[in-house]
């Protein structure tokens, strides 16, 4: 029975199988579920999630989707279902649900105006929605971690500070590298300081034009990682800056983008659909 | 990047959203990624009124130069305004 809306899909596995590892066929089967879910977070706070899968009976590796500042939006619906188009169960969860309701932007704004989410909340909300992943029969029981910009470094700090996920994928996170003046009640560690922790491999994906991070905060980040001996691939496209992937936007470049994801889907193949 | 720089103010009068007139209190001014406006940066500034809910909000978001006519335009009016 289908864990999470309690019905089957219908599928041919063999096909579904083959769509999960491979660039699509025109004659294989194809379908997907998404939709809002709850899930448990931080404090034990249910909060509402967007969950997209292939349909069929998997095991599939899962994502967890961590939405960007500018909110719970179209974008990262889209990218949650790109997931599960590439074979992945993933799921975002809303991590602004404690701020109220209304239109993404309407919350992110409120979001900003109160001095942003609290990095304790999201990291509760992720590990709720690993445990999710992990807990569902279509799991092969490995996940990752993905986040662009202020999300970025959220998918950093979630491999750092959480156990159980096996791959992270950092995208321009800014505000790794934090001075102590920049430090907040919500965002009281740098999160640099964590990289001694780092318990999965580590994709990270950056503009040479960027602000923050800056190329230099990024090779402060790879020294650390060098020095604690972590498992990490670096790529910095040149003429990029902040948030290249977002084709709603300016910052948008087409040729990074596109071998952003190419990276990105190799990476997520070989550690959560991988031999253990 | 997501700067995070935001300045607020408690403010009194009236702002007109999606539901009509609402009373302001606070008005949020960050200079960050805007929602709508193609830029890297904006200058955003949000009147709202945080009790009723994330929706009783009136939205700019200016490039820099414009945020700075604003200013200038603001200030002028009051001038001659209070003279």
């Amino acid at each position: 029975m289908d864990p999470v809306r309690g019905r089957r899909g219908f599928f041919k596995p063999c096909k579904l199988q083959a769509l999960a590892m491979h660039p699509y066929a025109t004659d294989m089967y194809e379908g997907m579920l998404a939709e809002t879910v709850m899930l448990q977070g931080y404090g034990g706070d249910f909060v509402n999630a967007y969950f997209a899968r292939p349909l069929g009976p998997g095991p599939f590796p899962g994502v967890v989707v961590i939405h960007h500042m500018p909110g719970w939006d179209e974008l990262y619906r889209e990218m949650t279902r790109k997931f599960a188009h590439h074979g992945y169960l993933a799921l975002s969860p809303n991590i602004y649900y404690r701020f109220g309701h209304g239109s993404p932007e309407d919350v992110a704004a409120k979001v900003r105006g109160s001095g942003g989410v609290a990095d304790d909340s999201v990291i509760g909300d992720a590990e709720g929605s690993l445990r999710l992943l992990k807990s569902l029969p279509l799991s092969n029981k490995k996940v990752g971690v993905f986040g662009t910009c202020s999300s970025g470094r959220q998918a950093f700090l979630a491999a750092c500070r959480l156990k159980g996920f096996d791959a992270a994928v950092d995208c321009w996170g800014g505000r790794i590298v934090l001075s102590k003046e920049e430090l907040t009640p919500k965002q009281p560690v740098s999160p640099i300081e964590y990289t001694k922790d780092l318990s999965c491999p580590l994709l990270g994906l950056f503009g040479e034009e960027d602000q923050n991070p800056t190329p230099q905060h990024v090779q402060l980040l790879e020294q650390e990682l060098k020095k604690y001996g972590k498992m990490y691939e670096f790529h910095m496209y040149p003429k990029a800056g902040h948030g290249f992937f977002y084709h709603d936007r300016p910052a948008y470049r087409q040729e990074a983008a596109i071998d952003g994801w190419k990276k990105l889907f190799a990476f997520f193949e070989r550690y959560l659909r991988g031999p253990s | 990047m997501c700067t995070g720089i935001v300045e607020t103010a408690e403010v009194s009068g009236s702002g007109k959203g999606p539901q009509g007139w609402f009373k302001l209190e606070q008005v949020n001014v960050s200079y960050d990624h805007p929602s709508d406006a193609q830029l890297e940066h904006a200058l955003n500034i949000d009147f709202v009124n945080q009790n009723e809910g994330p929706s009783a909000r009136v939205a700019v978001e200016l490039d820099p130069a414009s945020a700075r006519k604003l200013v200038e335009a603001i200030l002028a009016a009051l001038s001659r305004g209070e003279a």
